[in-house]
């Protein structure tokens, strides 16, 4: 089982560490991560509401998250695709929290969905679904 | 064109070149991803920028609709270097409510992008 400490190393880095991105909790198989408010994040037809972008971030460092937390180990990785729904626009003056799910591994793939919330996970921000390719993976 | 907060962030600059939109990222540790690459969601938002800048041209500047993003579909192609990287969206349909746009991103080279994106916005009128 991944601990925290290495999930937490991951997000130090580059992208992950400027966004400010933090460990909230983790399982077998699924992450929860969140972003805090910055007005450098401010979307560019309203400064009361998130950008798009660092959401976008935000769920696919999750769902990353979430296939180190399925394999029990930080892998090699990288997006292969990413689909996100923008249901409703995000208030800036709250912080957006990811739900990220590893659901299958199939060879060198990953299947991943989540969910951006802003404290309501029945009011989400986002909706995503998503594929990873595995660099390590032993083919079967 | 007007920048957003997040782009400017990013150091992504939208420019006119011969009449048309550039978009370029800068490179740097803020955009890094696994070391060596950048992340999947600064290329994301790339491509978004693209995207707006593209329906925001076809629009017309003095038109006052904004464009808020409904979906995003971006595959990545391969691996994003620590280089500069540009991006150009391109509106597929302009409708009264929605815009539907594609979006690609490369670095040295347009014939081998490093990812492309539909997107999908919908019109709203500013507020007065």
């Amino acid at each position: 089982m991944i601990d925290r400490e290495e999930i937490e190393a991951g997000l130090t880095q580059g992208h992950n560490g400027r966004l400010g991105i933090r460990y909230m909790s983790h399982g077998g198989g699924w992450a929860e991560l969140a972003i805090d408010p910055d007005a450098c994040f401010a979307s560019g037809r309203d400064a009361a509401l998130w950008a798009s972008g660092p959401v976008a971030s935000l769920m696919d460092v999750t769902t990353s998250c979430a296939v180190w937390a399925i394999k029990g180990s930080i892998s090699h990785q990288a997006t292969l695709d990413l689909r996100i729904d923008y249901v409703r626009p995000a208030n800036l003056l709250q912080p957006i929290f990811g739900r990220g799910e590893c659901y299958r591994i199939a060879g060198d793939v990953a299947f991943v969905r989540g969910v951006a919330h802003q404290g309501d996970i029945a009011n989400p921000v986002a909706s995503v679904a998503g594929t990873f390719m595995l660099f390590d993976a032993v083919a079967s | 064109m007007k920048s957003s907060p997040y782009a400017d962030w990013l150091h992504i600059s939208v420019d006119q070149i011969n009449g048309r939109h550039v978009v370029q990222m800068n490179p740097g540790d803020h955009v890094r991803g696994r070391p060596g690459f950048l992340h999947g969601g600064a290329i994301t938002a790339l491509l978004d920028i693209a995207a707006i800048a593209a329906v925001q041209v076809a629009l017309g500047e003095e038109n006052p609709v904004i464009a808020e993003l409904v979906n995003a579909s971006v595959d990545f192609f391969r691996g994003g270097k620590m280089e500069l990287s540009y991006a150009r969206g391109n509106v597929l349909r302009l409708g009264r409510r929605i815009a539907n746009v594609e979006a690609v991103a490369w670095q040295e080279d347009l014939a081998r992008p490093i990812a492309m994106a539909r997107m999908n916005f919908r019109l709203l009128d500013r507020p007065r």
